[in-house]
């Protein structure tokens, strides 16, 4: 099974599109994605020493920080950055699984562990570039990113709430979810409009989640409007140029 | 990479056991039915009780040791199943091979056979191995054209250091063993010195602002805040980075500790008298250097989601 | 090996048996939750669809309100003190023993002299019993925690324009075209504004932050202005400078609904010098350009003039209010080049910030074509917008001139004609409210009686000095001196000053302090030594402890549990009912009233009581009036839920407005339904009612809408609120400390009222900042709200304690790299009152004379339950070490509380510091204080999902 299925014509990539322009780093995404599964399809996740000196626990989808600055720019940008497993379309993170319990789904393509077969071993943390997948030490398996497939297809949701927690909570709209491998989806149509990009596209494991990044932020037509001189005149006669001008009629 | 003392000691120790296990293999092609029966039932014995031992340590690194038998299943993607597929496979010649050196099948023309099976199957296993660092494109310094010669090499040198050690103790020490352990010795250094030296001068072309894809105007990026102030598994596995005066230290240690290997070893020639202890002294230096290497190995490792961690490149 | 097949997993799990919805409390935005439980136990938690606040979503903190709900930190069993206060020493006793001891102790001060008793409640969202409570007990020593928060921003709100930021209003997210946000906290409105920006940026609007610290919401911004901290004021003021000296403003905006062109007399020295002119009615006066005299500000038939000086029948000279705020701001003290420096901004930035308000504003005027009738019953047949947003928050509050401050943001917003237009700043019902609202505080000399309840509520707004509370010759009749010389428009109290206030005896010693979630002895307390200190102080001649009595209700095993003398356990948010009521601050959206309840969506496993039903149960032990029966019985039986649904305030009139009448048909006014809390159930807890279109803006002047807000009893008459650009109630005060009038304040206090009762909005220096040596302590030092925390409590919490489990102190990359110092140094901050020892890290994005942290992650080792080598303690820290409660003394010895002069708010931002290299000590952050022993947390109660 750690073999990769056949990729067909028209093959469905569900996945998610992160706007790196909206993501204001509230953590929503995060604490829902912990708390759906730690009781859905990956439960629980563990807390260890959860109370103590040193509290680490298995999350399947971490917000980074990163401060970006262009030479020419004064200033620097915070960016948010949430990352979780980006569903590869050559997840080296399956192929490397001794035991299969690693596999990316045919009909969807959505990358899972089989928590029954899983031997822990941590082969696929190291064959990840992204840092996806957590080791669950109290349960001793790999846990990861389902896209919240017990969600997704869970007839017991009402259609709307068929999304993966992490895009239900998003309070920006920040998260996007869908079928990536459709041209004409919306999170296609989202990904070509704002150039979504992949992150490390060079190692070649073609993750299907795209990032969009930050728009930039244009200031050119507004520097002309700066360059307006301040009219040089005292406080005295500003004023009576404003009252010149305010001492019209007005009607209540 | 954190340098897990189950892995070090796993491929360690199964290094120079598979390492003496193909030697002993080779020495029956060679020499056709073994003249020393308690010679062969220990060597024998110790290559496998290594190799045993290195299993049975690599699965303490399992979460679920008892599902160990799964990892048999995936051999046509999986390096790690094809390492564990052939370290099995490689015990039935082996004592196939044991068996008909201690005479307990009597085909004495066999064993020829049975030795060179057991010699490639040991390769094969070691090859494996290596195969499954060297084919993580996510670890520059593992996704290295040396890493399974260095891996084969140590299993060669560290195996027949021990063959010579033991042959001494049973009063077999012969200059052809110490022969083979020095050439075996030069060539480990040498490739690991080769591999330091062409990881050091590759540029590290990934960066985080490649990483996070954050920097296509040439903006510079740097990490802000950690996702969790708690601690993590990536953090925890991957997250470990040697300081570089150490890992230089370190380095040059190993190369001492090899030095060393061949020089007692090379002193065994003109004193076979003093084989006994001096082999017996090289092999602690062998396996110390292939310790400090293996540890090496993976703490300079570098994880490419270190970048998403603020490593500014890897 | 054969190949393996692909698992089927069941992909329609079912791990619930149950969904309730109830209302969120993980902050103070108050989100519309669905409850997943299976047998009881809480599952997940995730936002409601229909819920009018979040509409679905839920935040960082809100998603981890599990591990809130099965915190180890919760309190188990009423507790009495048995050692030393303070020393952690308690033994369990029965909730009767508890609430019998509690009622002797109340009895005694409610018969005796009912202000000894201070009731403060913290982040209570239910103060429209808490204050009722106090109302009915007699005591006008109560408050919430707004008094540290937000309470001048609220004021100046309030008294300008009937309405707010925070809470109060939220900007058009659907038709706004440009947007300001200054300084905003998340624990207000946080998902609605993070909603909001979503909105924005669909939309490609232009966000402009102006923040010291480029984190959160200001990270997203197209423009971030990395502000001086205490400045926003005068880049307000320069914009406005700008906006005026371009003619950019709405001037029959202005005219209509602004007191622009009130009349103010100037007769320097007079006793009515810049009050306004009046008929004989009382009527303020205009001058009408076509008339050519002065006319009834009232008439809607009229052509006021906005400039230009008027001589009155009487010969008195008087102008129009507008021409002193044009004066003002015109003048070279805002203008960009003048104020560029002290705010850190370019004055080419201003300029261009401005030219761009105004080409929003007015080049892309925005028209809905619904038609609507005025105040004065004029149609209009469209609504014109002008798209210029602006929000604020805790930048703004937490100054000493945070009033002022804030009063020049509404100014602008009101010149520019942005409130309550399409894409501009609207009302959330019940607001707009008269400005300022007509409520006055009670608690004058007189109207507190033993065993009598206060005439009327202990909060409330003071419009002149004959409101304060203060006896003849000048002395706060309230122990935290709210509503007093020192700070007279404290709308909401000032809780910060209690403890300290109580310890001195002054104005007066108290019985007992109640205490309600509230972190009181540690991050709500400034200087936290001199707090501990003072909660533990003891009467030098009867060894008595000054507090005599502490009683504390909270939930949780905070720091101040560590300090109180009888703590009543209170239940989790998921354990209670609650109503979040239009008498407190209210969960409206703009376009319309909501309320909503809390509903017990599992049981508690503790012998735990809701506050609010205890509040009840203690009030008819003490046989308060309004909670006692005529023979003596309980007139709420049922508790907190009992009280929601028959509770009346005025006839018709409750704690939730929707379903209302037997019948359950009524909304706003009617009945108390005895299905009322069932109806709330059926809809997801919550009621909004949403409003019509033609009275959806303009609603300070729209007459369908007075009316209906009437009807609904969110006004007392249908009458425009007309916006105070000039405030008299500020004037009046000035009055009375240059002498004139009935009260005057004593002279100790009068050059400061002169100072800083400017009944024109403008800025001035904080005022702790004003007092400090800048080469001494050349920075400032703020913090910011954690997106995944609010206040403290969030430590307590497995899942957020990981995100966020300790702090540093961030400083500029470039003031950090000439120190010679990296991320993890340690450092030595110090203030003028103490000094903290601190790990940095260094950043670009903040303004380079301000080092930051977030707020409230340092714990005392041993609190909230958790282990006392937790990171929160030894390497977490809080400010508060550093701030001074009380400003230095003044000449006579006096000494004024660190807060805003004006309505008493906490100046938490006003601080300067210094910090130095700290090389030779342990690895850890100071001051470390003894561990905290008293509790251990609930055992065995550790959730394993």
């Amino acid at each position: 099974m750690t073999s990769l299925p056949a990729q067909v014509p028209g093959q469905k990539k569900l996945g998610l599109v992160i706007d790196l322009d909206t993501c204001v780093g509230c953590q929503a995404c995060a604490t829902s994605c912990k708390e759906w599964n730690t009781q859905g399809y990956s439960a629980p996740l563990n807390d260890r020493n959860a109370y103590g000196a040193s509290p680490e626990g298995t999350w399947l989808n971490r917000i980074h920080g990163y401060e970006v600055k262009a030479a020419e720019d004064e200033q620097s940008r915070i960016v948010h950055f949430p990352r979780s497993c980006l569903h590869c379309e050559e997840p080296a993170c399956v192929t490397v699984c001794p035991t299969g319990a690693s596999y990316k789904r045919a009909e969807d393509g959505i990358v899972l562990v089989n928590p029954e077969t899983c031997i822990g071993c941590k082969l696929c943390s190291w064959a990840c570039p992204y840092g996806a997948r957590e080791y669950d030490y109290d349960d001793g398996v790999m846990k990861k990113c389902t896209l919240c497939v017990d969600r997704i297809y869970n007839k017991n949701f009402a259609e709307e709430d068929r999304i993966p927690a992490c895009v239900k909570a998003c309070p920006t709209g920040a998260r996007h979810f869908g079928d990536l491998g459709d041209a004409e989806s919306k999170v296609s149509r989202l990904v070509a409009e704002r150039q979504g990009y992949d992150l490390l596209p060079e190692m070649g494991y073609k993750p299907v989640n795209k990032y969009l990044p930050p728009r930039k932020r244009s200031n050119e037509k507004l520097k002309a409007a700066s360059a307006e001189s301040e009219i040089k005149s005292d406080g005295k006669s500003r004023v009576e140029d404003f009252f010149r001008w305010a001492d019209r009629l007005l009607s209540r | 990479m954190h340098p897990a003392y189950s892995v070090i000691l796993f491929t360690t120790a199964s290094g120079a056991g598979y390492g003496l296990l193909a030697l002993l293999g080779l020495v029956g092609f060679n020499h056709g039915p073994a003249s020393s029966l308690w010679f062969g039932a220990v060597a024998i014995v110790i290559a496998l009780g290594l190799i045993t031992l290195g299993l049975l340590s690599s699965t303490f690194h399992l979460g679920r040791p008892e599902r160990a038998w799964r990892a048999f299943s995936q051999w046509r993607s999986s390096w790690l199943s094809r390492e564990g597929i052939a370290s099995v496979i490689t015990f039935v010649p082996a004592l196939l091979f044991g068996a008909l050196w201690l005479g307990f099948i009597a085909k004495p023309q066999w064993i020829g056979l049975a030795g060179l099976v057991t010699a490639g199957m040991c390769a094969v296993t070691v090859f494996c191995t290596a195969k499954i660092y060297s084919t993580l494109t996510t670890i520059r310094q593992w996704h290295h054209k040396l890493t399974v010669p260095v891996y084969l090499a140590f299993a060669l040198a560290t195996g027949a250091v021990l063959l010579m050690a033991i042959a001494s103790v049973f009063g077999l020490y012969q200059i052809f063993q110490a022969g083979l352990a020095v050439v075996a010795l030069i060539l480990t250094l040498v490739l690991k010195y080769l591999y330091w030296r062409q990881i050091d001068a590759e540029p590290r072309t990934r960066t985080i602002e490649a990483a996070t894809g954050l920097a296509r105007a040439g903006e510079k990026v740097r990490q802000w805040e950690v996702p969790h102030t708690a601690k993590n598994f990536i953090m925890n596995e991957m997250g470990y980075a040697v300081a570089r005066k150490h890992a230089v230290k370190l380095r040059r240690l190993v190369m001492i500790l090899l030095l060393l290997t061949i020089l007692v070893t090379v002193l065994t020639m003109p004193m076979p008298g003093l084989a006994i202890p001096l082999s017996i002294i090289a092999f602690l230096f062998a396996t110390a250097a292939a310790a400090a290497e293996r540890w090496l190995f993976f703490a300079e490792a570098q994880h490419v989601v270190s970048l998403f961690y603020g490593a500014e490149r890897a | 090996m054969p190949r393996m097949t692909q698992p089927k997993i069941d992909t329609s799990l079912k791990t619930w048996d149950e969904i309730k919805t109830t209302t969120c409390y993980m902050c103070a935005c108050r989100c519309g939750i669905k409850v997943y439980l299976k047998d009881g136990t809480v599952k997940y938690i995730e936002g409601n669809r229909d819920h009018p606040v979040n509409k679905g979503v839920i935040c960082g903190k809100g998603a981890s309100g599990i591990m809130q709900h099965y915190s180890p930190a919760r309190l188990s069993k009423p507790m009495l003190r048995v050692g030393e206060r303070g020393a952690g020493e308690f033994r369990e006793i029965e909730w009767e023993e508890a609430l019998t001891l509690a009622t002797t102790w109340l009895k005694k001060v409610r018969a005796e002299d009912p202000k000894r008793l201070a009731f403060f409640t913290g982040r209570d969202q239910s103060q429209g019993l808490t204050g009722w409570w106090a109302t009915q007990f007699g005591t006008p020593n109560y408050a919430a925690h707004g008094g540290f928060c937000s309470v001048n921003m609220a004021a100046a709100g309030l008294y300008t324009f009937g309405g707010s930021f925070w809470e109060f209003g939220e900007p058009d997210w659907k038709h706004t075209k440009y947007f300001l946000l200054f300084g905003v906290a998340e624990d207000h409105a946080s998902n609605p504004i993070k909603i909001g920006l979503g909105k924005l940026k669909e939309r490609g609007v232009k966000i402009v932050s102006i923040n010291p610290v480029r984190t959160g919401y200001s990270a997203i911004a197209d423009e971030w202005i990395g502000i001086r901290p205490g400045t926003d004021g005068l880049f307000a003021g320069a914009l406005i400078h700008e906006l005026l000296r371009n003619q950019k403003i709405d001037l029959d905006y202005l005219a209509r609904y602004t007191n622009a062109a009130w009349l103010v007399i100037r007769n320097p020295g007079g006793a009515d010098d810049g009050t306004f002119a009046r008929n004989a009615n009382g009527e303020p006066l205009i001058y009408d350009a076509v008339i050519g005299r002065p006319l009834s500000a009232h008439r809607a038939d009229t052509s006021p003039k906005l400039v230009g000086e008027v001589i009155l029948v009487d010969g008195r000279r008087a102008v129009p209010s507008f021409m002193l705020v044009a004066e003002r701001f015109l003048a070279d003290d805002y203008s960009p080049a003048k104020v560029a420096e002290a705010c850190g901004i370019p004055a080419d930035t201003i300029r261009r910030i401005a030219t761009e308000l105004a080409r929003t504003a007015f080049e892309e005027e925005l028209c809905l074509n619904i038609g609507w009738r005025d105040w004065a019953g004029r149609i209009h047949d469209k609504m014109i917008g002008r798209p210029v947003s602006m929000y604020a928050m805790r930048g703004i509050s937490a100054h000493s001139n945070g009033f002022q401050t804030c009063r020049t943001l509404h100014l602008l917003q009101i010149i520019l004609g942005t409130i309550d237009v399409p894409g501009g700043f609207r009302y959330r019902p019940p607001f707009p409210k008269p400005a300022p609202p007509g409520i006055k505080p009670a608690g004058k000399p007189g109207q507190v009686k033993p065993n009598t309840a206060l005439p009327g509520p202990p909060l409330g707004f003071v419009a002149a000095p004959e409101d304060l509370l203060i006896d003849a010759e000048g002395t706060p009749q309230r122990i935290d001196k709210a509503y007093s010389w020192e700070a007279p428009l404290a709308a909401h109290g000032m809780m910060h000053t209690v403890i300290a206030n109580a310890a001195k005896r002054d104005p007066y010693g108290i019985d007992v302090l109640f205490l309600y979630m509230a972190n009181m002895s540690w991050n709500s307390a400034m200087n936290v030594t001199e707090t501990t200190g003072h909660l533990t102080a003891k009467d030098e001649k009867t060894g008595d402890y000054v507090i005599p009595h502490i009683i504390y209700s909270d939930a949780y095993a905070s720091e101040m549990v560590h300090y109180a003398d009888l703590i009543l356990p209170d239940t989790t948010y998921l354990e209670r009912w609650d109503c979040i009521s239009l008498l407190d601050r209210p969960i409206s959206e703009a376009d319309g009233p909501a309320d909503a309840i809390r509903q017990p969506v599992t049981e508690p496993d503790r012998d735990v009581r809701p506050f609010q039903t205890v509040l009840l149960d203690l009030g008819a032990r003490l046989g308060l009036t309004g909670m006692t029966n005529e023979d003596g019985t309980p007139r709420y039986p049922g508790g907190y839920e009992d009280y929601i649904v028959n509770h009346e305030r005025s006839p018709g009139v409750g704690p939730l407005a929707g379903w209302r009448g037997k019948e359950g048909v009524f909304h706003g006014r009617g009945e108390p339904n005895p299905k009322q809390l069932e109806r709330y159930i059926e809809n997801g807890c919550h009621w909004f009612y949403e409003l019509p279109d033609h009275v959806k803006y303009y609603r300070h002047a729209n007459r369908d809408y007075l009316e209906w807000a009437t009807s609904f009893g969110f006004i007392g008459k249908p009458e425009p609120i007309v916006f105070q650009l000039y405030l008299e109630p500020l004037q009046k005060f000035r009055l009375a400390a240059l002498g004139h009038g009935a009260i005057v304040p004593p002279p100790v206090h009068r050059e400061r009222i002169l100072t800083y009762f400017d009944p024109l909005p403008g800025w001035y220096e904080p005022i702790e900042e004003s007092l400090r040596d800048k080469t001494e302590y050349p920075l400032h030092a703020i913090t910011q709200r954690p997106m995944a925390m609010y206040h403290s409590w969030g430590s307590q919490n497995a899942w957020l304690r990981q995100i966020l489990g300790r702090n540093w102190l961030y400083l500029a990359r470039s003031r950090g790299e000439a120190m010679g110092l990296q991320d993890g140094d340690w450092v030595h901050v110090t203030s003028a009152t103490s000094r903290i020892k601190v790990q940095v890290k260094l950043m670009d994005g903040v303004n380079p004379h301000t080092v930051w942290t977030w707020n409230a992650i340092g714990k005392r080792s041993g609190a909230w339950a958790l282990t006392p080598d937790a990171p929160e303690a030894k390497k977490g820290f809080l400010l508060n070490h550093l701030i001074a409660e009380l400003l230095p003394e003044r000449d006579g010895g006096y000494r004024y509380s660190n807060s805003d002069p004006v309505t008493g708010q906490a100046a938490w931002y006003d601080l300067r510091v210094r910090i130095e290299k700290a090389e030779d000590e342990p690895q850890m952050s100071a001051p470390q204080f003894p561990v905290l022993t008293g509790f251990k947390g609930v055992a065995g109660r550790r959730r394993r999902v």
